[in-house]
């Protein structure tokens, strides 16, 4: 997987990490924190210091549930959910990548669930 | 023949790191009626004055062009000088080379040509410039201090005891601010009562001094040295001069459902009220819109009981109009509102408090006596949490983009003394950052830390919401740590921004002072002029200019004192002479000069002018001087081209403008 | 008064029932939905990432359609409503956004985020008010102590959504009252309740739903109310204890306005 740099991140995401004043209002609110490896405050501090790697890597992007609690509360207008959303698509936007595949699809099905489930599921975490 | 010099500043390399300052004055030595020309490295040093006192002598000049910073900063400086050497102060000019140059621009090559055009054009005005004299007024030797906290207070009685008359008009019913509502204060927890109520009585008892409490500046007229201003006193309803300040009408009013203002409703209080017991003056007043018998016509319990006569349902609200030669704005501040920071729950949850209402929780004279207590169903508390920045450093919508200053402070006090009461209590912090400069202040901060046991957590609060048990539950990060606490409490305390005091607006329009983007009042320069309002005349004191605590607020309300002392002191004032003048040959009387001057200045009556060699009886505008603070709107709005400002005429606007564009 | 509506895919599918109750109260309750010819899947979640283009295209025809009669776009389904209506604020606001949809779209007039995209209970309550609905009240649930479930999309960003106050909401606690019902307000009402994660992660899900619900259970609920089919389906699919009765908040409005067979 090829590294993206901090800018195309930026880029992507809109998000000016120098707002940033490490307050740690998103990770006090991020209901998926337990999950995450890296965690959103750190998704903003990374990006700053152009440390993109990690972040590619990072198991968090397929737990952010895009809830939005961090932008809602974010006091510097930070949007912390779009740093991490660039990441991901940074992710699979490249050749073969994907957290989603087709084929895994039929074992996770069940009959109760809604299409809207499955077209954001793949929205998500394929390209 | 005029015979212009130019005196070209480095301003250190202010201006010349950026500006090739001896090609300025090089080239502008050419310029037609430049006679002399150099550059100094501080041309507003005593050398550098000298120079241009030198050159008046040695070349004859007629006018002076200084290319240096702005003339908000030394215009003044320079016309002393030019003034002291022998030439009317009005035939300086100043080319502003830093602010709207140097500072701005990086090519070198650019900025030194368009330091030469700024020259140029101030050469161009300069040649036109006609010595002015200027005028004096007479000085009203009385103080208006709007706003009775401890800002007010301290100026008035700074101002006082250099003998002037001094009056304070403060819209609650006494005198003490929000330094009456604390408990303790930092860093050297003395009672604020114990420190803030000798000066209360103080000022009541000063000679003086008169207090206008329940009262509010309705109208400002007039200018420095001579406002004139009306002052709202609100009804009382209780006669000032009778009521003894017993209290029998306290308590035996039977409406006792109004949120208690001074406790931040942590309680109720009666219609006819005193805010609190050390109230000054320790006279009630009746809130009309709670009073039965203001409402209804029936009730009159407390004119009933009161011996002394003193309650009269009858009263109305009286203006009075007063004279002054300097006002104080003291106004203070409020904390802001919570109802855009429900995720803390402050608005559902009764155990969230802001640190204003802990500080009555915790006084000895407030609701609860001063046993701290759960206000849903008060129980002891045996966990709290305190949350910094509340709606401080908030670029969003929410909050306030500024540090509020005090709360770093106040919540290690606030902190230690329960601790001290209490010391079974587990108290955590969450901080952003921990900001305390001042003396003893830091060691203040780190005895909660290191002596008291108190909990700091780098972190922020996400949510506090309602546990399943009744407690609070507090969900948070802890950035050291790197990981999320979900903690219950039973108190949640707010570090809530503080903000300017409502209504701060309205006085500042009426004293034409003017305010930033958060309502604070601007002060006149920021290091230089820090207690002053650009508006002459206008003083600021306290929290209305910006965040501060109780020592600074002290310290610049006697610096306010003293630049007030310093006005009062004169007899006469030297008034501005570059004022609007109506040339009465071309005006047609139409009063649109009239509609938009800002001060009152012009009037218009009949009178004999002679035109094109006739003489008629006319309507025309006449501008009275004394008033007049050389703003030009008039000048703009005149469609006859009769108005034209002294200093500023269109004829020199006119030749800098062609200057510009050579 | 017409509206544009939008159905979505799961309401023609999994919550038939959200999208049959909406159709037949708006009757009774003097509007009409008029659906979107030839809609196409919103997607389910907003793009967040501001260079996608493609994925917001089915919004702006649906937008772009509501313009060309006039009529303001109605949504139900809490996801096509948060699409439709931060690609609408992204139509009105964004430039580089509102330049390429328009460049590729070429439509005869360039949309420009002009139509309103409205919710079903902002309907409710902003142009039939509450106080009106409740008259026409035939059925009353009374008696019924219900929670109402926000979730995420309906709120935030509030910026954008500008529905109700996002850590405070009352919108549907108004609702409830208006139908007759008791509501009941616990903390987790405007937490995630796990969203998409749950098709790959159901754990993830399971906890958070499991707060949802225990927060709502200790302040007295003894069924919830949703606007959205993934809250459904994490609500009532993936919570580990007991669960609880969830509706679509339809559902009840049609069973209040009497037009639902009352089962029981």
């Amino acid at each position: 997987m090829k590294t993206v740099t901090a800018d195309q991140i930026r880029e992507i995401s809109g998000v000016d990490t120098r707002k940033c004043m490490k307050c740690g209002r998103c990770s006090a609110s991020c209901p998926a924190y337990d999950e995450m490896d890296i965690r959103p405050h750190q998704f903003i501090s990374y990006v700053q210091n152009g440390n993109i790697e990690p972040l590619m890597n990072s198991k968090s992007i397929s737990k952010c549930l895009s809830c939005f609690a961090c932008v809602e509360r974010c006091p510097r207008n930070v949007k912390p959910a779009k740093v991490i959303e660039a990441v991901r698509v940074s992710v699979l936007r490249q050749r073969g990548e994907t957290i989603l595949s087709a084929d895994e699809m039929p074992e996770l099905l069940d009959e109760n669930m809604p299409q809207q489930l499955l077209m954001s599921a793949f929205r998500k975490y394929k390209k | 023949m005029q015979r212009i010099g130019v005196f070209v500043c480095h301003c250190g390399t202010n201006i010349a790191a950026t500006v090739d300052v001896k090609r300025v004055a090089e080239t502008l030595l050419k310029e037609p009626g430049v006679v002399h020309a150099e550059d100094y490295q501080y041309m507003c040093s005593e050398a550098g004055q000298k120079l241009i006192g030198d050159a008046i002598k040695e070349k004859q000049l007629t006018g002076i062009v200084v290319c240096s910073c702005s003339p908000r900063m030394h215009e003044n400086t320079f016309r002393k000088a030019a003034e002291r050497y022998g030439i009317n102060p009005y035939l300086v000019e100043i080319a502003n080379i830093r602010e709207q140059c140097s500072w701005i621009h990086k090519d070198k090559e650019e900025a030194t040509e368009k330091a030469i055009i700024l020259g140029r054009a101030a050469v161009a005005k300069v040649m036109l410039n006609a010595p002015l004299q200027a005028g004096t007024s007479p000085v009203t030797k009385r103080a208006l201090v709007i706003g009775g906290g401890i800002a007010g207070i301290q100026t008035a009685l700074d101002i006082a005891d250099a003998g002037f008359e001094v009056d304070i008009v403060e819209r609650t019913p006494s005198i003490g601010g929000r330094m009456s509502q604390l408990d303790k204060t930092f860093p050297t927890l003395d009672c604020a009562a114990c420190i803030l109520t000798p000066k209360m009585v103080e000022a009541n008892a000063h000679e003086k001094i008169t207090l206008f409490t329940w009262s509010e500046v309705e109208k400002v007229g007039g200018f420095v040295g001579d406002f004139k201003v009306d002052i709202r006193k609100k009804a009382r309803y209780v006669d000032m001069d009778k009521c003894t300040g017993c209290g029998e009408c306290q308590a035996k009013c039977p409406n006792k459902k109004t949120p208690n203002e001074f406790n931040r409703g942590l309680n109720n209080r009666s219609a006819i009220y005193t805010p609190f017991a050390q109230a000054i003056p320790n006279v009630p007043v009746i809130d009309k819109n709670a009073c039965t018998y203001l409402k209804t016509g029936k009730c009159g319990v407390c004119a009933k009981i009161c011996k002394a006569g003193a309650i009269n349902y009858e009263a109305q609200d009286e203006i009075i109009t007063r004279e002054y030669g300097a006002i104080v704005v003291a106004t203070g501040f409020d904390t802001i509102k919570l109802d855009k920071f429900n995720e803390y729950g402050y608005n559902t949850n009764k155990d969230v408090i802001t640190s204003l209402e802990l500080e009555r929780l915790m006084n000895a004279a407030g609701p609860t006596g001063g046993h701290v207590v759960r206000p849903s169903n008060g129980e002891d508390p045996k966990t709290i949490v305190f949350v910094q920045c509340v709606g401080s450093r908030d670029t969003t919508c929410r909050g306030k983009t500024y540090c509020s200053k005090i709360c770093c402070m106040y919540t290690a006090k606030q902190a230690m003394l329960l601790k001290d009461h209490y010391p079974w209590l587990d108290i955590h912090v969450f901080y952003i950052d921990v900001r305390t400069p001042g003396k003893n202040f830091d060691e203040f901060y780190r005895r909660a830390v290191e002596e008291y046991d108190v909990d700091y957590i780098k972190g922020q609060v996400g949510k506090v919401s309602e546990a399943e048990n009744g407690r609070l539950l507090v969900q948070a990060s802890d950035l050291l740590d790197n990981r999320q606490i979900k903690m219950e409490a039973d108190l949640v305390v707010l570090a809530t921004a503080i903000e300017p005091n409502e209504g701060v607006r309205r006085i500042a329009s009426m004293l034409t002072a003017s305010i930033d983007t958060n309502d604070f009042l601007t002060e006149a320069h920021a290091k230089l002029r820090p207690v002053e309002s650009p508006t002459a005349g206008i003083f600021l004191s306290g929290v209305c200019q910006g965040p501060k605590d109780i020592p600074e607020t002290v310290a610049q309300a006697g610096a306010a004192a003293s630049k007030v002392i310093g006005l009062l002191s004169k007899d006469h004032l030297v008034t501005n002479p570059c004022t609007a003048k109506c040339n009465q040959v071309y005006c047609n009387g139409c009063s649109n000069c009239e509609k938009v001057c800002p001060y009152g200045a012009i009037s218009y009556d009949e009178q004999m002018v002679i035109r094109f060699g006739a003489r008629e009886t006319t309507r025309v505008a006449t501008v009275n001087t004394a008033l007049c603070q050389g703003c030009g709107a008039c000048t703009v709005a005149c469609p006859s081209g009769a108005m034209d400002l002294q200093g500023f005429s269109n004829r020199q606007i006119l030749a800098e403008v062609d200057a510009i564009c050579r | 008064m017409i509206y544009s509506y939008f159905p979505g895919c799961t309401l023609k599918n999994k919550a038939k029932d959200l999208d049959l109750y909406a159709r037949e109260s708006a009757k009774a309750l003097g509007f009409e939905l008029e659906e979107i010819p030839e809609w196409q899947c919103c997607g389910g979640v907003y793009p967040l990432a501001s260079d996608e283009i493609a994925t917001k295209l089915p919004s702006v025809r649906a937008l772009a359609d509501a313009k060309s009669k006039g009529q303001d776009l109605i949504t139900v389904c809490s996801a096509c409503h948060h699409v439709i209506k931060r690609v609408n604020d992204d139509m009105a606001n964004v430039n580089d956004i509102q330049t390429r949809v328009n460049n590729y779209m070429g439509l005869d007039e360039p949309y420009l985020g002009e139509t309103t995209v409205l919710h079903y209970l902002e309907v409710l309550r902003d142009r039939v008010g509450f106080d009106e609905l409740a008259k026409k009240v035939t059925n009353p649930l009374t008696g019924r102590k219900i929670g109402a479930y926000y979730g995420c999309l309906l709120l935030r960003p509030s910026a954008t959504m500008q529905f109700d106050d996002p850590e405070n909401p009352t919108i549907l606690e108004d609702f409830i009252r208006a139908i007759g019902a008791e509501p009941v307000v616990y903390a987790m009402r405007n937490e995630c309740c796990g969203g998409y994660v749950s098709l790959k992660a159901k754990d993830q899900a399971e906890s958070m739903v499991d707060r949802v619900l225990s927060s709502a259970k200790a302040k007295g609920a003894e069924e919830l109310i949703t606007a959205c089919p993934l809250c459904m389906y994490n609500l009532t699919k993936n919570c580990k204890g007991e669960g609880m009765k969830v509706s679509y908040f339809t559902e009840l409005l049609a069973e209040a306005l009497g037009i639902k067979e009352v089962q029981s």
